[in-house]
């Protein structure tokens, strides 16, 4: 074809302007269809946070809610309770600074928990997923020095107050801790602290 | 309309046809006047077979999809009606379930034969492109058809996999539960996983298997003497060395075919369960997210890759062991898509390499086979320990390739094929 009369610049622009255009008509179109992955309105309902009262919780009681599906447990811990946690030997427990990602990032110290009364922690062992039961009481378990947590029927594991793992049991990690928050009486299960 | 340059059938319905669609050219093409060097091994047949497996996962997979339910309440009672109720369902089942293992049985041997005789070097590079794709989409649409049974294996398997991606920094877990489309692995994970197993997954493999083929025919057939046939050709134009692959390869094939299907047959009527290997004993109980199973193990197809991750138990300055451990196990699969270019030997066969890459390649089979073994069984110190070894000489035959293949002497290559 010779150029008759061909505007060779504008025909280039045109192009140009229609491929630009075309190409964010198709990240546009892609929108919903990566969109439409997120988790949906049912399933953001179903793992929505769990709202609990602890202003009644008498000292050294624990309540089970649940949430995503697993049982959430809140103890109060008494100060005794919290002194028997602190002063334990760390080198009873497998990972006893929480180094390993079983908690969110606001979660430190050997008490694992934002309000040092208050212990959050997710009910399943981590070893096969048992429920472990609680124990808080010295000498409510055949161990030497039980300094109170939660013993794991299924497989012996051990954990103290602040779900810590001793060493030489099955369950290779903490229990994990779910993020949470306070509002007046009330503790948020699954929000964190950030967004509050 | 028509071309006259086509090949054409003189008359009738033949034609016809080819008046309005290029079958007697196409035919010419792949079949009957697609040649093919006439010195072919037993390694050859892995091709064929890779095809034959990808029409039986097709069809029996159909038929699955008639009597199975993707939702998390439904999934594991329908594979169980598949199995006890639907006419011939077992068969149907077994033959998919079985299937997969077989398909990556010929593949592996198939991309075994492509090392060995450097079938992936110029002018190759894009056949082992497109094949190491397809290989990649076998890998998702392997795992995603492994959780639709629905069983504990099938969950947990998928657990694992799918945290792979959280330990990703910063976007890992939107990622994951991007993925998943729940905060944990549900009825939603289980429904997008088929609609992408049935649907989505094949046809790209089915559209890569086309190409891979049409890149094969443009470029012809490599074989093991790793010379081209296309040099040496007789005055009508065709290769001195090389046959039509009809009728001659299709009847060699044949025969190749019925030794696989003896043996495919025997796994599917007597050990459909291949020794917990092929369908993993906790997979018999239904999928619970409150019971994780004493020791998760994926499918034997993907122990090495899996030893690899279990392997990197370090850090290395800010990255987590854990997505080092993925960063590795991705780059052991992405490394294979450069090795056109990371062998820089002047001849293409293993016969007239030197020793160093003689050495190299059964170091890697070697490797690769151990880091299988340890995918599959339990971590203890001493394993891991074996597995970092064998994960530095998987690498260390891709690494150092540029090296040795230029260093080493090659023996002289034959003008014609040795038979």
């Amino acid at each position: 074809m010779a150029d008759n009369g061909v505007n060779r610049g504008r025909r280039r622009f045109l192009v140009g302007a229609t491929t630009v255009v075309g190409a964010v008509g198709a990240v546009g179109v892609a929108v919903p269809f990566v969109a439409s992955w997120q988790p949906s309105a049912r399933a953001r309902a179903a793992g929505a946070p769990v709202r609990a009262d602890i202003s009644q919780l008498e000292p050294g009681q624990r309540i089970t809610v649940e949430w995503r599906g697993r049982p959430v447990w809140i103890i109060s811990r008494t100060e005794e309770m919290i002194e028997r946690t602190e002063n334990s030997d760390p080198g009873r427990f497998s990972d006893p600074d929480s180094e390993r990602p079983q908690q969110p990032a606001y979660i430190t110290g050997p008490l694992r928990s934002s309000r040092p009364e208050i212990g959050v922690l997710i009910g399943i062992c981590t070893h096969l997923g048992c429920s472990p039961l609680y124990r808080p009481e010295p000498d409510a378990v055949d161990m030497d020095d039980w300094p109170g947590g939660f013993f794991c029927p299924c497989h012996g594991s051990y954990f103290d107050l602040a779900g810590r793992v001793f060493r030489n049991v099955p369950a290779p990690t903490n229990l994990e801790v779910p993020p949470y928050r306070f509002e007046g009486d009330d503790i948020i299960v699954g929000e964190d602290e950030e967004s509050a | 309309m028509a071309n006259p340059n086509k090949a054409k059938a003189e008359k009738g319905l033949m034609r016809w046809v080819d008046d309005r669609f290029p079958a007697t050219q196409m035919i010419q093409d792949h079949l009957t006047k697609y040649y093919a060097p006439k010195n072919f091994n037993f390694f050859y047949i892995f091709g064929v077979l890779a095809l034959l497996v990808l029409v039986n996962q097709i069809l029996t997979g159909v038929w699955l999809t008639m009597s199975y339910n993707p939702s998390g309440e439904g999934a594991f009672a329908s594979v169980e009606y598949i199995m006890r109720d639907v006419e011939w369902g077992w068969l149907i089942r077994y033959l998919h379930s079985t299937g997969a293992s077989a398909f990556f049985v010929v593949i592996y041997l198939h991309m075994f034969r492509a090392l060995l005789y450097g079938s992936y070097k110029a002018p190759r590079e894009l056949v082992w492109i497109f094949g190491m794709a397809i290989y990649l989409l076998l890998m998702a649409e392997a795992f995603m058809g492994y959780l639709l049974p629905w069983g504990q294996m099938s969950y947990w398997g998928a657990q694992v996999i799918i945290s792979l991606f959280a330990t990703i920094p910063f976007v890992g877990p939107d990622l994951a539960q991007w993925i998943r489309g729940d905060f944990l692995i549900s009825g939603i994970t289980l429904n997008r996983f088929f609609a992408l197993h049935v649907v989505a997954l094949p046809i790209v493999i089915l559209a890569l298997v086309v190409l891979h083929i049409i890149a094969l025919h443009e470029v012809g057939s490599n074989n093991p003497d790793g010379i081209d046939i296309k040099e040496k050709k007789d005055e009508s134009g065709k290769p001195l060395d090389g046959i039509p692959f009809h009728p001659y390869y299709t009847v060699k094939d044949l025969v190749g075919i019925a030794i696989f299907l003896f043996v495919f047959a025997a796994v599917v009527f007597y050990f459909p369960e291949g020794g917990g290997y092929f369908l993993e004993r906790p997979n018999f109980e239904p999928a619970n997210p409150m019971v994780t199973p004493d020791h998760i193990a994926p499918v034997w197809y993907f122990t090495p890759f899996y030893a690899i991750l279990r392997a990197i138990t370090f850090d290395i300055g800010p990255l987590q062991a854990e997505f080092l451990g993925v960063v590795f196990m991705g780059g052991a699969i992405a490394v294979l898509f450069v090795l056109p270019w990371l062998d820089r030997s002047p001849v293409r066969s293993m016969r007239y390499k030197g020793w160093m890459s003689k050495s190299m390649l059964i170091i890697f089979a070697l490797s690769f086979v151990i880091l299988g073994i340890l995918g599959a069984i339990p971590a203890t110190p001493i394993r891991t320990a074996v597995a970092q070894l064998c994960t530095v000489l998987y690498f260390a035959f891709f690494l150092l390739m540029p090296f040795y293949t230029r260093m080493e002497n090659t023996k002289p290559v034959p003008e014609r094929v040795t038979g």
